[in-house]
């Protein structure tokens, strides 16, 4: 090949890269300007305190806010407190054994596993071995046990970055290990932690396969007041509002306002992550 | 003194004991699959999951065949990895060759968000945009197909094929790309002839990982590619993957009946998949670890 010939080919394909990274930004910022530019409009006060009426057709999303929250924070519940515990039995108590890496195998494989199993294994194990019925704590353990590997992942990670010297160092002094972990790994590896624990359960405030059958309905009057009754939730309503509606075009407007309102909650617990990473971040070097 | 070294007793027995919950919750995990999907099987022919096709709610004679399910999931998916390999390749090779540390640093946010969007949002975006789209462009009366399913599972496969692959290609030793620039190669020799060779093994596995994102996804294709039931001949057919299956059906389904723990059947096969994506790229990724 010329030196010519050469320069091209490079000139070109080095642009071509820049294009595949044109093409991917242009579909994120044409997902989130069509969404903020058609859901502003529909975003209200009203339209998030107030209930559904006239068939959809009208009215806000307040009961799917709702029951969002009351299963996420069960999820919360559940996978945060068993998922931390779990990754410093791993970490700080377990040995080293064949054992332990099969658990660990199994842990990354379970990260990996479809959403819509969790859906099939929170319908044989809380809906009906656990006769806990389509209710908010069916789901919001549905999600906990698909938010767990997650959670467990992140913990360890964050708990193995946490050198060895602060382990001794604390037992040199004579602390217990309970009182090494408690004043000074978990302290040094709280970043990592908060951070996983957050992407964890918005990923799972998110999701909708694992709740299809354990709980969620498409419409309700009022807010679930009890834990064991079913609910509506917002990636739920968006799905029922785009494609099960029977005036699917005339709450288009409705369905837009549902996708921006979820968007906004992913982004804003994405940015709280990202934030507490950086400032944490930033004292580990100070 | 002894109330401390109580507390840490208890800690210790509390730590464990919550690890092995979670073994536990496991093996509970695996334990009703398989149990539900096993089953199955006193109700339903070993032999009819292998037929061609899906229709249990048919009347008289069921039909358990999963092989029109698993090639749907695989077209839809082999689809996406056809637009999200060279695009995911082509943005980590910019993003570790190319772009100056601040541009890095605004683009990795952006990415970050487009894993973080719920994929029934993603789903909602196939219906709004990208359906009318496809229906304008190739002239179709609707554009709920697999193709339109390819093209969602494409970006949402993306940030982990980028995300992987970048770290890939940044772990390649500065000194490979000195030593190529001084034989007198430039940046696009040096990156196709040396960088993503050595990086070749992660970014392999990167894609793996990528498809393994895209087979599972369910809400997504359950509301962009149409779910006809029919073995699908292009893109431009409309396709029910095993995901959607289980998603549209075991809603309407009576709990413990055959066609309940067919849907089990079709659980466990997708949990193999992914199970047999973690360890092939997991395997694959350790290649690169021994080479360098």
């Amino acid at each position: 090949m010329s030196v010519i010939s050469k320069n091209i080919t490079s000139f070109i394909g080095l642009r071509f890269l820049g294009l595949c990274t044109i093409v991917v930004l242009a579909f994120i910022l044409l997902v989130l300007i069509d969404i903020i530019w058609k859901g502003a409009g529909t975003l209200s006060w009203d339209f998030i305190f107030t209930v559904p009426r006239k068939g959809m057709t009208e009215g806000g999303i307040y009961p799917a806010l709702v029951g969002t929250t009351m299963v996420t924070v069960i999820t919360a519940i559940f996978s945060i407190p068993v998922g931390v515990a779990t990754a410093v039995y791993l970490n700080e108590y377990a040995s080293d054994n064949m054992f332990t890496k099969i658990l660990r195998a199994s842990i990354r494989n379970l990260a990996g596993v479809p959403s819509i199993i969790y859906g099939l294994f929170g319908v044989a194990l809380f809906v009906e071995a656990l006769r806990l019925g389509n209710s908010v704590v069916s789901s919001g353990l549905t999600l906990g046990l698909m938010t767990l590997p997650y959670i467990i992942t992140a913990t360890e990670e964050a708990l193995r970055s946490v050198p060895h010297s602060h382990r001794e160092g604390a037992l040199a002094l004579g602390a217990t290990k309970w009182e090494a972990i408690k004043t000074i790994i978990l302290p040094s590896a709280i970043a990592g932690i908060t951070t996983g624990a957050i992407l964890g359960v918005s990923r799972a405030a998110g999701e909708t396969a694992p709740i299809l059958f354990t709980g969620v309905t498409f419409y309700l009057r009022f807010p679930p007041d009890t834990l064991d009754s079913e609910f509506m939730a917002l990636p739920y309503h968006l799905y029922i509002l785009s494609t099960q509606h029977h005036a699917i075009e005339q709450v288009r407007p409705l369905a837009y306002g549902t996708a921006l309102v979820l968007i906004l909650l992913i982004v804003v617990l994405n940015i709280i992550a990202f934030i507490i990473r950086n400032k944490y971040a930033k004292e580990l070097v100070k | 003194m002894n109330h401390r070294v109580l507390a840490d007793w208890i800690m210790k027995r509390l730590f464990t004991l919550t690890g092995y919950f979670t073994i536990l919750i496991l093996i509970g995990i695996l334990y009703l699959l398989f149990s539900n999907a096993i089953k199955a099987f006193s109700h339903i022919p070993f032999s009819s999951f292998f037929d061609l096709h899906w229709n249990p709610s048919a009347h008289g004679e069921p039909l358990y065949g999963v092989f029109q399910l698993l090639w749907s999931s695989l077209l839809v998916t082999l689809g996406s990895m056809l637009i999200a390999v060279p695009l995911g390749i082509g943005v980590a090779a910019y993003l570790s060759e190319i772009a100056s540390p601040k541009v890095r640093k605004t683009i990795r946010p952006l990415i970050e968000i487009l894993a973080g969007i719920p994929s029934v949002t993603i789903g909602f975006i196939g219906i709004v945009l990208i359906g009318p789209f496809i229906a304008d462009v190739f002239h179709l009366s609707n554009g709920f197909n697999a193709l339109n399913g390819s093209i969602l599972l494409a970006f949402m496969a993306l940030p982990t094929i980028i995300s992987v692959s970048e770290d890939a290609l940044r772990s390649v030793p500065p000194s490979f790309r000195e030593a190529s620039y001084a034989l007198g190669a430039n940046k696009w020799l040096t990156l196709i002839k040396v960088v993503i060779p050595a990086a070749g093994s992660g970014i392999v596995a990167a894609c793996i990982l990528g498809f393994g994102r895209a087979i599972g996804e369910t809400m997504t294709v359950l509301m962009v590619t149409g779910n006809a039931t029919a073995m699908p001949h292009s893109f431009f057919d409309p396709v029910r993957t095993l995901t959607a299956a289980i998603a549209i059906e075991l809603g309407e389904v009576p709990y413990n009946s055959p066609h309940y723990y067919g849907l089990f059947v079709l659980g466990i096969i997708l949990f193999f998949i992914s199970l047999g994506v973690n360890f092939l790229s997991e395997w694959v990724a350790s290649k690169l670890r021994y080479k360098i």
